[in-house]
């Protein structure tokens, strides 16, 4: 679905965000990215739906060369990848169905998109999306008036409006209380899931990326340093991502640490996975 | 307790904090400007007999301009009416112009060279006095509200399109972000996120620009741009005094009456 | 769930205004335009004019280029007298200015009377322009720079005047109380306790306001009140357009520097 092989990211003030970024997404599962701020975790995302464009590398949505798009192809592109943003940014001064709404904008005229006159069958999957994501009935207030959490509700639900291939999730829940935090991933990860909807979230929350994600990559440094099943995220792991800690409080444990040992794990396998998931 | 109380060093001296703290650097800066006052007075080419002269001549005018004559009203009437349509005309064709000209001097929205070229426009037409313009267009269209018009529309256009350009630049950048990322061209761009974000603060600027050229209608036609100005520099020109009062009062509640429309406006404006 | 009912559950249509609002906007918009047809069908605007304008631009701007260098020594003391104009005038009107805003600050003026005379002298100032306040001095003081200066000056005190009473209406009440409760006189609460808080507003506004009057005192000569605008009025009248380019630069270059130093000094103050 999405190969992502050899990405780099050099910004004009030479810092390097990205260098030798490599992965495969080819089941509809939920990806977390961790690591530190200023690992390149924004710049990622961003660089998939050229928000940010990568300097060099390739990004491929099923059959679709991103990187090589023209303006218009790459409107098409971004069409089919839905993104949430960790500040909302909903248009604050519209209402809740237009900013639902503006999920379709790729899909219909500007002079209907002025008129506010959105084809039928769109207005009523995003009513069946507000019911979705919890806000019925809000469709009038304006975003400027909502809580938090709501208005991430309405970022998912214009992501979802999309009907993206893919979800780009950038920091979904970094502005948000703890429980607001665990209700917005668990509703981001059901939707993804029923949809078959692979999803890439960016999290720093690594207790919360352990809870919901499939799969988890490390970034450190613009480099991916881990990528592998949640469960696999160890004390070490976390170490060699973030640095040195006490990471003990932070693992969520299932079996009550019998089958997380940090020291049973070899790290050239780790090595390996990444140089399989450069290379694929 | 007391004991510490006398050891403790007490200041003696106090002193109120100065804006500039350096004494000489302070005392220093108001030389300076006395002595710029001197030289600036001294330099200026002041005919000190006929300023001294001048309060009777004040107190002469006073009395011919009471009490003021509004017998001439329908010429009176005409020249604001004048005025006021050049108002509306102006600030309509300069709100439509400062769209365009606001969006390309917004520099998240546009490449640099585009952004650069409208803030240089923005900034030349700024930088002249309506009066200035206004004379350019009388020796291109002659006498007349037209010059006028025009001269309006240059100086609402850079206004408006300062304070939109400026407005947008300030939008937060992640909804310009979001909606980019929905696959949303220029146009709906503008539309769907720049318009709804800024629009009630342009709305609020061009009415408040409709009040201003008001206000400088009533000047453009003291160099012959029509309104009610030309016919206030005809009776100074023909001493008639009466009559300038008139139309200097008929000027102060025609903008009063600007400023509270505006006013009005902008604040049902939500 | 049957399909009538799911239908009603989500419904198809959504509309973002009700029919009753996009009414009234048409209303809004259709009175707008109509307004704008009104004024400038009765303006009897020579649309011809517009056919060989671009041909009359060219031909003025092929007639100021190249600017005439030799000019510059003439010019250089009516443009010095421009900006005498200016400081001087905005001096003036800070002496002025200064008592009236008491006068006009609902907390600080001695009675509803004074606060009434205070407001009118504000208002009367700020609606009559600069140049119509010249046309005025002009007929008192004779041509020259010193109905300039009380052109600047008459037309600021309006300006500083509101700012500072504003600035005046929102101190800090608590300093003035406990002045006052320390048995100070009249004159010490306004020295010790009103005095410091406004003086930032007072200085900021001071020099905000010369920035402006550079530019205003740039036209005040075409009303012959002195400064650079004398110099530019005649050079147009006489078609010596490479003097009019010079002038217009040397203008352009004053107004920039000028706005430059007043948003840098007033950074600075704030």
């Amino acid at each position: 679905m999405l190969t992502i092989s050899n990405l780099e990211k050099v910004y004009p003030t030479g810092t390097k965000a990205l260098s030798g970024v490599g992965f495969t997404v080819d089941t509809p599962q939920v990806v977390a990215i961790i690591g530190p701020s200023g690992a390149g975790k924004s710049t990622l995302i961003r660089c998939i739906n050229r928000l940010v464009e990568p300097t060099r590398g390739l990004v491929k949505l099923h059959d679709t060369d991103i990187l090589t798009l023209n303006r218009s192809e790459l409107r098409r592109a971004r069409r089919r990848m839905g993104m949430i943003f960790q500040e909302y940014n909903l248009v604050e001064r519209l209402t809740v169905m237009e900013n639902v709404l503006s999920g379709r904008l790729g899909y219909v005229s500007f002079w209907r998109a002025y008129r506010r006159k959105f084809p039928p069958e769109d207005v009523r999957a995003a009513f069946v999306m507000l019911e979705r994501v919890g806000l019925a009935g809000y469709q009038d207030t304006r975003a400027d008036a909502l809580s938090g959490g709501q208005r991430q509700r309405v970022g998912i639900a214009r992501a979802l409006m999309q009907k993206p291939d893919l979800l780009l999730v950038d920091e979904p829940t970094a502005s948000l209380d703890p429980k607001t935090a665990r209700e917005i991933m668990r509703l981001l990860v059901e939707l993804a899931h029923d949809r078959g909807t692979p999803a890439l979230v960016n999290i720093h929350d690594v207790a919360l990326a352990q809870t919901f994600a499939d799969r988890i990559i490390g970034l450190r440094q613009g480099e991916i340093v881990f990528d592998d099943t949640a469960d696999q995220v160890t004390e070490a792991v976390l170490t060699d991502i973030y640095g040195e800690e006490d990471w003990s409080t932070t693992i969520r444990r299932e079996g009550n640490g019998a089958d997380n040992g940090p020291e049973t794990k070899p790290p050239d396998d780790k090595n390996g996975l990444i140089r399989e998931a450069a290379a694929g | 307790m007391s004991a510490k109380a006398d050891s403790a060093p007490v200041a003696l001296r106090w002193q109120r904090i100065r804006m500039i703290p350096n004494p000489w650097l302070r005392f220093g800066l108001l030389a300076v400007a006395l002595a710029y006052f001197a030289w600036s007075v001294g330099a200026l080419d002041i005919n000190w007999h006929r300023v001294a002269n001048g309060i009777p001549r004040a107190a002469n005018m006073l009395t011919r301009m009471f009490p003021p004559d509004f017998g001439r009203w329908s010429l009176l009437f005409k020249g604001v009416l004048e005025s006021v349509q050049m108002a509306f005309a102006a600030s309509f064709f300069g709100m439509l112009l400062a769209i365009p000209l606001g969006i390309c001097g917004a520099v998240n929205l546009v490449p640099r060279p585009v952004y650069l070229v409208a803030r240089t426009l923005i900034i030349l037409s700024r930088t002249f006095h309506e009066i200035i313009i206004a004379i350019f267009f009388v020796k291109i269209f002659g006498f007349g509200p037209l010059a006028g018009v025009l001269t309006l529309v240059v100086a609402s256009t850079s206004f408006i399109s300062k304070m939109l350009a400026e407005d947008i630049e300030n939008m937060p950048p992640g909804q310009l972000e979001a909606i980019r990322a929905t696959g949303a061209g220029f146009p709906k761009l503008l539309l769907y996120c720049v318009s709804p974000q800024v629009l009630p603060r342009y709305l609020g600027v061009s009415i408040y620009r409709l009040d201003a050229n008001i206000r400088h209608s009533t000047v453009v036609g003291i160099v012959g741009a029509g309104g009610i100005g030309q016919v206030l520099a005809a009776t100074f020109s023909r001493y008639d005094y009466d009559f300038s009062l008139a139309i200097l009062i008929t000027i102060v509640s025609l903008v009063f009456a600007g400023e509270f429309f505006s006013n009005w406006v902008r604040g049902h404006l939500r | 769930m049957t399909a009538e009912q799911h239908a009603q559950k989500h419904p198809q249509v959504w509309r973002r205004f009700s029919p009753r609002d996009t009414l009234l906007r048409y209303i809004w918009y259709l009175g707008a335009v109509a307004v704008v047809v009104w004024s400038i069908s009765m303006l009897d605007i020579p649309w011809f004019y517009f056919l060989d304008a671009h041909l009359q631009a060219y031909d003025l701007a092929y007639r100021m280029w190249p600017p005439d260098l030799e000019f510059l020594e003439t010019l250089a003391n009516p443009l010095l007298e421009t900006i005498h104009i200016a400081t001087l005038g905005t001096a003036a009107t800070v002496v002025i200015a200064f008592p009236i805003a008491f006068l006009a600050a609902r907390n600080t003026s001695p009675n509803a009377f004074t606060w009434f005379v205070g407001r009118f002298i504000l208002v009367t100032s700020r609606s009559v322009n600069t140049v119509v306040w010249g046309l005025l001095f002009v007929a008192i003081f004779g041509p020259g720079p010193m109905a300039g200066i009380w052109a600047i000056a008459f037309r600021s005190i309006g300006f500083m005047g509101k700012l500072v009473a504003e600035a005046i209406e929102e101190i800090d009440v608590g300093v003035v109380e406990a002045i006052e409760s320390t048995g100070a006189s009249r004159l010490q609460v306004l020295w010790y306790g009103i005095l410091p808080q406004v003086l930032p507003v007072i200085y900021g506004t001071t020099v905000y306001r010369w920035d402006i009057n550079i530019r205003e005192s740039t036209v005040l000569g075409f009303v012959g009140a002195g400064g650079i605008g004398i110099l530019l009025y005649s050079s147009i009248n006489q078609f010596q357009w490479q003097e009019v380019s010079l002038m217009l630069v040397a203008v352009f270059g004053v107004v920039l520097i000028s706005e430059f130093v007043s948003a840098a000094v007033r950074q600075r103050i704030t």
